[in-house]
């Protein structure tokens, strides 16, 4: 069962042509433009939001003196981190320092080029756009691990090692979880899955985007898996050497990366661009903004969890629950009837909560007591 | 067995921090609001009684931080010392109050304000006029209970509503 794309779509505005604005290369740099545009913009929006987010969360008030409600606040601080002194360790191996900040931010950044803004309006309609999300947001990795490593400070390399770890833990639950839906839309292309989503893949696929969520907020290192920035224990983890630009640089790249798993998670489950009424654009951030309110609500809330726990979360709980997930849905896709899509959702939901509640049981520590 | 550990405490923790969303936040906005010390406040500054203190230098024998000077000359007619200068160097002073409890004649007390950075270090030189108590210059109830009852009562963060301003 493969579901038709446009059948039934309450959208009703035109599809861009492939190469919009005119030719191959008007296309490219009306895009870079706005990917650009877009993501520097929503990571200063995002950071505002979660500095004041989290203030309201934890009954403060956040920044609130620079500019009406502490809306400048992120430019004050981007004004502050370019003024800084740019200071490199004596011993720091000089090329590799450089080249880290870039190293994690170009990749991530890269991931905009497939995300749909609107029907066909994307840099690059990838008929392998999953796949490349996830080969491209793993080099990001690489960038991290090496501004650990060049920085010639045992924090560093500790916090490069720890994120090391938990991507290569991570990347197997969120390519998993990925491939459900993958199998639901029958396309790779970031496009195609959002035409596929009459009913939002959230309801049809609540068990992968719960496992997706969780996966890729440890990739990405939000609290509570931000354990290579743990500051009680690592300082400040991987950037602990750098300042100025290339500091700003790796916090753009925190932002820009949770701002790509907002823009993810709202394209392949909660149906990208589609919506009644609103231009597609905006349907789009809206999404996008409702996500990562979700990623600061949790971040105000939990705790940092220990990395043995993170661990044994990714190999104890996500993998066996994503392999699970893939048989379900692969046997749905094969087995359902295409008519009675609706009646997936409660099966759907009610499997997960099964899954999570038996699965929930085998990850005690210490047997049940909370004492250790 | 208990039907439990299966993210139930996470939800409870989400549900807390959801609700902390739709509170008045506590925050005190400094310069703006201001809360109410303790009565029994140790301010930044001392106050000193000119027409109480004998001159008996106690306070500043008991200062660990050399903190008073005291100038003195004898009055043979009213068969007493005087004060000639009486200088408090509060960049020195660690507003520990054992000149204040050390002083017999509640002539020296500490000062209830707090806001009293200065750009120039001759300016926390405080000597004998300076440190006579005024409107701007209230006493703090360290040391003295009576004192203290003349005082507003302390305000908390929670009751800062009441504050005004
Ligand atoms: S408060 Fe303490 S340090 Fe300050 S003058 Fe009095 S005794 Fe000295
Ligand atoms: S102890 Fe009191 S009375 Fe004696 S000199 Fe100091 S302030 Fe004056």
């Amino acid at each position: 069962m493969v579901l038709n794309p446009g059948l039934g779509m309450e959208y009703h505005w035109q599809a861009l042509p492939p190469d919009w604005p005119g030719n191959f290369w008007w296309h490219w740099l009306a895009f870079s433009v706005i990917i650009l545009a877009f993501v520097l913009g929503l990571v200063m929006g995002f950071i505002w939001l979660e500095r004041r987010g989290i203030g309201r969360f934890q009954i403060r008030l956040g920044p609130n003196r620079t500019g009406p409600f502490g809306l400048l606040q992120p430019i004050a601080d981007a004004v502050k981190v370019l003024l800084k002194e740019n200071i490199v360790p004596a011993a720091a191996d000089k090329i590799v320092h450089w080249l880290a900040p870039l190293v994690a931010f170009v990749p991530t950044l890269m991931i905009f080029a497939v995300v749909p803004f609107q029907d066909g309006a994307l840099l690059a309609d990838l008929n392998v756009g999953v796949l490349y999300i996830v080969a491209i947001s793993s080099i990001s990795t690489v960038g991290i691990f090496m501004a650990g490593w060049s920085s010639s400070n045992k924090y560093s390399l500790l916090a490069a090692m720890r994120d090391v770890a938990t991507v290569v833990s991570y990347e197997i639950p969120v390519v998993l979880s990925l491939a459900g839906v993958v199998l639901l839309a029958g396309s790779l292309s970031l496009n195609q899955i959002v035409m596929a989503q009459d009913i939002p893949f959230i309801l049809l696929q609540p068990l992968a985007f719960l496992l997706f969520f969780i996966a890729a907020s440890a990739e990405i290192n939000r609290t509570p898996f931000d354990l290579l920035e743990a500051d009680s224990e690592l300082v400040a983890g991987f950037h602990i050497e750098y300042s100025g630009m290339k500091f700003a640089l790796f916090y753009l790249t925190e932002y820009a990366e949770a701002l790509a798993v907002s823009a993810i998670i709202a394209t392949l489950f909660l149906g990208g661009w589609r919506g009644p009424v609103l231009p597609p654009w905006l349907w789009f951030v809206g999404k996008v903004v409702a996500v990562f309110s979700v990623m600061f609500w949790i971040r105000s809330t939990l705790p940092r969890v220990r990395i043995d726990q993170l661990m044994a979360l990714a190999w104890k709980f996500l993998l066996p629950l994503a392999l699970i997930n893939l048989v379900v849905t692969a046997v749905q896709v094969l087995a359902w009837p295409e008519a009675s899509l609706w009646a997936m959702v409660p099966v759907n939901v009610a499997i997960m909560a099964a899954l999570v509640v038996t699965w929930s049981r085998l990850l005690k520590l210490g047997g049940g007591r909370v004492e250790v | 067995m208990k039907f439990e550990h299966f993210g139930t405490g996470i939800i409870k923790g989400l549900a807390v921090t959801l609700r902390h969303l739709f509170r008045k936040p506590i925050t005190t906005q400094y310069p703006e609001q201001k809360l109410t010390t303790s009565r029994r406040a140790r301010g930044n500054e001392l106050v000193w009684d000119i027409t109480k203190c004998t001159a008996c230098g106690t306070c500043a024998k008991a200062c660990p931080q050399g903190v008073i000077r005291i100038v003195t000359s004898a009055k043979p007619v009213e068969n007493r010392y005087v004060v000639e200068k009486f200088e408090v160097d509060t960049g020195y002073c660690i507003f520990c109050g054992l000149c204040v409890e050390a002083c017999p004649f509640q002539s020296l007390l500490m000062g209830y304000s707090y806001e009293r950075a200065k750009y120039r270090r001759h300016e926390v030189v405080h000597t004998n006029e300076m440190l006579l108590p005024s409107a701007k210059r209230p006493a703090s109830g360290y040391m003295y209970p009576k004192l203290a009852k003349a005082l507003p009562p302390q305000t908390l963060l929670i009751e800062r509503d009441e504050v005004k301003g």
